[in-house]
């Protein structure tokens, strides 16, 4: 999402560049006899400006548009494996949809998918912003330990899914073990197979893997502001919390607000960690919109619901990118 | 913007899959139909046995089948699980590989979209396969597709753990909920499984339930409630880890191996990883019935073989010849015996036994065994995910079996 709407803001404003400068041009123009000339070198300006958007332009419609158009025909189609053979997928109107939005699986998906994103959120940002305050101290080994936090990114996602799957094992995982040599807990955690744990553990490897992101731009946000501020205002006695409430907090605003939105965009489409831990299970409770929606395409066959559902979610996360555009709006503008 | 990437990807992926690729590929989709008057030097072929030691065992055959038909065989091997999304597009863009294998589950959903020829055009023979293997390989009255050999699911148990306890392997229910009882303690659970939310976990809870009656066509019935509350009960009273509700069949045959479960419900594809261990003495028995009047329903695993409509008679005609040799009496054999599967035709599967005591249960197993596409063609991924569905409800005490089973099948 960040990208097309980067890419479309960055077009609008020089299309109106542009017409800002044919405006005063066609003003400032003193006599008719230049015009024509003139008139040609501006059009072939304007013609220009055109073809150095055309890779963008073609590459999105392409990759972006494309797909995007695709996926909204098909949710109201009935479209099965035999479209792949036959080309032949039926209108069906809103059926789709009804079908989806009526299952009485979608209310659990849509809860688990508000939980694990706004506690995945939650979580990723607390425990990013801590670090990257932290991390703002000189002390040795600083920067050593910084590129280690880097780790889970760093991690292709189906193998972190597959390891934390060990640790989060109820008999021989190492968390449960380690809780019990310190007489935590005396019989195995059912992390992964409880109905009421199952969405935490998956939130919490979630948080695991979000904080690098996090700690990453707001360590980038918090070396903008200037020390002289902090300077300036441990004068005046703020230091500390007071020195966070009132310079930290307001500086880091714009960044944050970023981060938050880019955060729950892409955490609502998370998809893999969830597959590799527990397949939704147990009894749907960490099923999300995003998991159910591929197990409608890729295991059921029900491709047309599973694109009804796949635009659900895109129109959740379409609000979310709204958002985003006029917080980076505002921030470009301060 | 790693994060970006990542989490786009799924989806963007899917999309482009189902969309992008045919189209981009639909370009160079004209192979098939070149030159149907030459003669044919080569079929190609599609499987996705990409692990040893399956990759060569079915690479030599494939290869030996070729030389048989006069052709070169072309062979590709994918990833298990991107085999259908490769099929679905490869229809779609008309570049189905001349032979094409399926896990026999599979094979309806391509059936049903034409994609296949029915064996018959070719005249290969059907005789002697067992019923199950036939009814796998069927879509709507015509075979589509044949298995040269074929699996199921048993009843695995640790000789050493069992002898030591006095006790001796199950046959009904009440045994096996008596012994699992005894067999458990400290870090050993009596008896492992798996009922994760996949059509796996509704694999190996349909032996408990065709067993004891229950059918797939409506699972809100006594029978299959019944089978259900065993599964429960296990779990409930600590006999069977509650991890079950998330491992892999092939996390069951690691605790198994780890001496952590005294008994375990898995196929004969693990005999090779059982085997290497060569301090677990193992026994395989069938999985236990309510009622010892009852007979043991197993489901069917195993792949078929099929003949795509590549719309060249001549390439198809060729690449019948080599799925006809695949399925040969002398290959089904071969093919068992290096693969620890069973043979589908009858009478060889009889001789089989003799000379591989070790699969002697698998291949009694094999004569009534179940296709699990027989009654529902194409709507079993549907019913399927309803099954796993009441399998995880009940498990994890949200409802009661019977209760779960209503649920599921009204949804």
């Amino acid at each position: 999402m960040s990208l097309t709407t980067d890419l479309s803001q960055a077009k609008s404003r020089a299309s109106q560049r542009t017409k800002a400068r044919a405006k005063s041009g066609s003003e400032n123009t003193p006599s008719g006899e230049a015009r024509p000339s003139r008139r040609n070198r501006k059009r072939r300006e304007r013609l220009f400006q055109w073809l150095f958007l055309v890779p963008a332009v073609t590459y999105m419609a392409l990759f972006f548009g494309y797909p995007v158009v695709k996926n909204i025909v098909m949710s109201f189609q009935d479209y099965t494996t035999a479209t792949f053979f036959t080309g032949e997928a039926p209108w069906v109107g809103l059926a789709n949809y009804a079908k989806v939005l009526s299952s009485s699986l979608f209310s659990t998906s849509l809860v688990n998918t508000a939980l694990f994103t706004l506690g995945s959120i939650l979580g990723q940002f607390v425990i990013g912003l801590a670090l990257a305050i932290f991390f703002q101290r000189k002390f040795p080994l600083n920067g050593i330990l910084r590129s280690l936090l880097l780790l889970p990114w760093l991690l292709p996602l189906i193998v972190s899914s597959a390891v934390w799957r060990w640790i989060l094992d109820k008999d021989s995982g190492a968390l449960n073990r380690f809780l019990g040599e310190l007489h935590i807990v005396n019989t195995g955690v059912p992390w992964l197979t409880s109905t009421s744990l199952a969405l935490i553990a998956v939130v919490g490897v979630n948080i695991w893997i979000g904080i690098p992101f996090n700690l990453t731009i707001l360590y980038g946000g918090l070396q903008e502001i200037p020390d002289e501020l902090y300077e300036a205002g441990s004068l005046d006695g703020a230091t500390g919390w007071k020195a966070f409430r009132h310079i930290t907090w307001p500086m880091l605003r714009p960044v944050v607000s970023v981060v938050l939105v880019l955060g729950v965009v892409y955490t609502l489409k998370v998809l893999d960690i969830i597959l590799g831990l527990t397949n939704g299970g147990p009894a749907n409770s960490t099923q999300t919109i995003a998991t159910q929606s591929y197990d409608l395409s890729f295991h059921e066959f029900k491709f047309g619901e599973g694109a009804a559902l796949g635009n659900v979610l895109v129109v959740i996360s379409l609000v979310f990118a709204v958002l985003y555009l006029r917080a980076s709006r505002r921030s470009v503008d301060e | 913007m790693k994060s970006a990437i990542r989490t786009r990807r799924p989806l963007a992926l899917a999309v482009a899959a189902l969309v992008g690729l045919p189209l981009a590929i639909s370009g160079c989709g004209t192979t098939a139909s070149a030159s149907s008057t030459d003669a044919v030097k080569e079929v190609s072929v599609m499987d996705y046995y990409n692990n040893e030691p399956d990759k060569s065992f079915i690479g030599d055959a494939l290869t030996a089948c070729g030389t048989k038909a006069g052709v070169t065989i072309k062979r590709e091997t994918v990833p298990g699980k991107s085999l259908i999304s490769k099929v679905l597009q490869q229809s779609s863009s008309k570049t189905l590989p001349d032979v094409l294998m399926l896990d026999n589950p599979d094979l309806q959903q391509i059936a049903a979209t034409g994609a296949l020829a029915p064996l018959a055009d070719f005249n290969i023979s059907t005789a002697d396969f067992a019923p199950g293997v036939l009814s796998a390989g069927t879509y709507k009255d015509k075979v589509y597709g044949l298995a040269p050999t074929v699996n199921t699911i048993a009843l695995f148990y640790n000789k050493d753990i069992l002898a030591k306890a006095g006790i001796t392997p199950p046959t009904t229910w009440d045994e096996l909920k008596a012994a699992a009882t005894k067999l458990t303690s400290g870090e050993q659970y009596g008896l492992a499984f798996n009922a994760n939310p996949t059509y796996e976990g509704t694999w190996q809870f349909l032996p408990v339930m065709w067993s004891n009656g229950g059918d797939e066509k409506n699972i809100n019935t006594p029978a299959t409630a019944q089978a259900l509350q065993l599964w429960t009960d296990l779990v409930k009273d600590g006999s069977v880890s509650s991890s079950a509700l998330n491992w892999t069949q092939a996390d069951v045959k690691d605790q198994f191996m780890a001496g952590k479960a005294a008994m375990m419900v898995n196929g004969p594809w693990q005999i090779p990883a059982l085997d290497k261990n060569t301090t677990l003495q193992y026994g395989v028995v069938k999985i236990p019935v309510r009622d010892s009047s009852q007979t043991a329903v197993a489901p069917l695993g195993g792949e078929v073989w099929t003949v795509p409509q590549t719309g060249n008679k001549a390439r198809q005609a060729k690449a019948a010849e080599v799925v006809a040799c695949m399925n040969s009496d002398e290959n089904q054999l071969a093919m068992a015996k290096v693969r620890n599967t069973i043979p589908s035709k009858t009478t060889l599967a009889a001789k089989f036994a003799t000379d591989n005591p070790k699969l002697a249960t698998f291949t009694d197993l094999i004569k009534t065994a179940r296709a699990r596409t027989g009654e529902l063609g194409e709507g079993w991924p549907a019913q399927a995910t309803k099954i796993y569905t009441a399998i995880q409800t009940a498990l994890t005490g949200k409802a009661s079996p019977a209760e779960a089973l209503k649920q599921a099948q009204g949804q």
